[in-house]
């Protein structure tokens, strides 16, 4: 697969075309799978490891589900290449390391993506737009037993699905949702909502997820509990609880609307006038202030902006997705500078 | 009575805690309830810190556990604690007896349910009509219907077999 084909569109669930999408950006769910008495990733040998990549090879192309998908090592790519992927979220941080014996399934509209020896032997993704567990769950469990008539999973009755790390364990699941909370953050009841959650098993990271912090309002809330209850039931209870958490939000947004409408818009117009006019700009004062540009569009205050540009400039102006568009490595302050211009560019 | 952790000092802190029913002592000496009373806080909920709880709570049984060793892989209990990861699947089965309380501890449940692969969902049917056929066992006892009961119980012994071969034939596969 050429990364370059990636990095000139957008990806779907960027488009901001699902339920809810002005509060939650996307729905993941993934799925942590192994195969049958073969040793986990960590703790597999050379050629263990390269049957796992065969099993993947051979599942890509026997299953109608993921046709059309592209199969790569991670030594095929560049470290820039790898960077890149994890901004758009196609893989962790964790698969860029030690790239050898690693793999990565792409589909090209960015909606699949499976890891290849990560900490576990495969893992599923499946993104959607907006606020949409009941369609990434269907299309998800579709893969899964597509991929099972080729590759025997690793399952105990007792235990379910067995992975390398017991929190896993059970449905392998977790399911995941963007989520972009200004108005609970403004209205200082964020962390009363964000300690209600952990009490119900349900974590809450940053952006980039596992021990990144919450820039720019926005937050990864996923379900913590695998073992114990049917896939259907944890998504419902997540989505009940999260439906609660999205109503929140916008009750909030209208109370702001009412209260302080004017102290917001010059608000969001003098962050509006920064970025249209900044020549250079960091990364997180980026995420900050589109934070806030994103949330003048959905309040119906900022109109010469659409979401889908708002979601472009966040993917565009990251570390790697910039220097791929420059096409070579560019220092911190380069970066700063070329940031600033696509910036500008976007917003005009 | 010695500390359980330290194994030299008088245990004068006993501490009892009681899981989904299922009751662990901890005899603990000064110095050691104290270290266990800071690691308690950290640990809560904190997947990264679960070597840490995976020791917690269990009876130190330090000479069993550190031979425990997964008869497929060859990793041992003592890695899984180092680096919170397991071996392989097999893993569960060798370590069961440990692994059983922190995976009540992780999610509240040692059970699972819900998905299947294809290859298991024969047993797991299995296994939910002898549920199915002990309830009713049981209610046919309570009605002192006894033929019926005799009937039952042969129907489960019959299913049980089977689910033994079935087992049995996945193994030597």
């Amino acid at each position: 697969m050429k990364i370059d084909d990636l990095l000139n569109k957008t990806s779907e669930w960027l488009k901001a075309t699902g339920p809810n999408s002005d509060v939650v950006i996307s729905t993941r769910i993934r799925l942590a799978r192994n195969v049958d008495k073969v040793p986990f990733s960590h703790w597999a040998n050379k050629k263990q490891k390269e049957e796992i990549l065969s099993l993947a090879e051979e599942a890509l192309e026997k299953t109608n589900i993921l046709k059309g998908a592209s199969y790569s090592r991670m030594t095929d790519f560049s470290e820039l290449d790898r960077q890149f992927l994890i901004e758009r979220h196609l893989m962790s941080p964790e698969h860029a390391f030690d790239p050898e014996y690693k793999g990565l399934i792409i589909e090209p509209r960015e909606i699949i993506s499976i890891m290849v020896n990560e900490e576990d032997h495969f893992r599923i993704q499946v993104v959607q737009s907006g606020f949409n567990l009941r369609d990434a769950w269907g299309l998800i469990n579709k893969i899964d037993n597509e991929t099972n008539e080729i590759i025997n999973y690793s399952y105990s009755v007792k235990w379910g699905y067995l992975t390398a790390c017991p929190t896993n364990a059970g449905t392998g699941m977790r399911a995941s949702l963007m989520m972009h909370l200004p108005a609970l953050v403004m209205t200082k009841q964020i962390n009363k909502m964000l300690q209600a959650l952990t009490k119900l098993g349900i974590a809450v990271r940053g952006l980039y997820g596992e021990g990144t912090e919450a820039l720019g309002n926005f937050f990864q809330i996923s379900n913590q509990v695998t073992l114990g209850r049917p896939e259907e039931d944890i998504i419902g209870n997540f989505e009940r609880i999260m439906n609660k958490v999205i109503m929140r939000e916008a009750q909030a947004r209208r109370s702001l609307l009412m209260k302080e409408k004017e102290a917001l818009s010059d608000k969001i117009y003098r962050t509006y006038g920064t970025l249209k006019n900044a020549r250079i700009i960091t990364s997180n004062e980026t995420i900050n202030l589109m934070s806030s540009i994103r949330f003048g569009v959905n309040m119906g205050i900022l109109a010469d902006v659409s979401i889908k540009t708002v979601n472009e400039i966040f993917i565009m102006s990251q570390p790697a997705h910039l220097q791929k568009l420059e096409n070579k490595i560019l220092t911190s302050d380069q970066r700063d500078m070329k940031r600033a211009d696509i910036i500008r560019e976007k917003l005009k | 009575m010695v500390c359980d952790v330290c194994g030299k000092s008088e245990a004068t802190v006993h501490l009892t805690e009681i899981i989904n029913n299922e009751v662990t002592k901890l005899h603990l000496c000064e110095t050691c309830a104290r270290e266990k009373a800071s690691e308690m806080e950290e640990h809560f909920g904190l997947a990264e810190l679960l070597s840490g709880l995976a020791d917690f709570g269990v009876q130190v049984e330090s000479e069993e556990m550190t031979k425990l060793k997964c008869p497929n892989c060859g990793f041992t209990y003592m890695d899984f604690k180092k680096i919170g990861r397991l071996g392989c699947g097999e893993c569960y089965e060798a370590f069961k007896k440990n692994l059983t309380p922190l995976l009540k501890r992780i999610h509240g449940a040692d059970q699972h349910y819900g998905k299947a692969p294809i290859k298991a969902q024969k047993i797991i049917k299995v296994r939910d009509d002898i549920q199915d056929i002990k309830s009713r066992l049981q209610k046919a006892i309570t009605m002192e219907e006894f033929e019926e009961a005799a009937r039952l119980r042969d129907e489960i012994k019959e299913l049980e077999k089977k689910m033994t071969r079935k087992k049995d034939k996945d193994e030597n596969r």
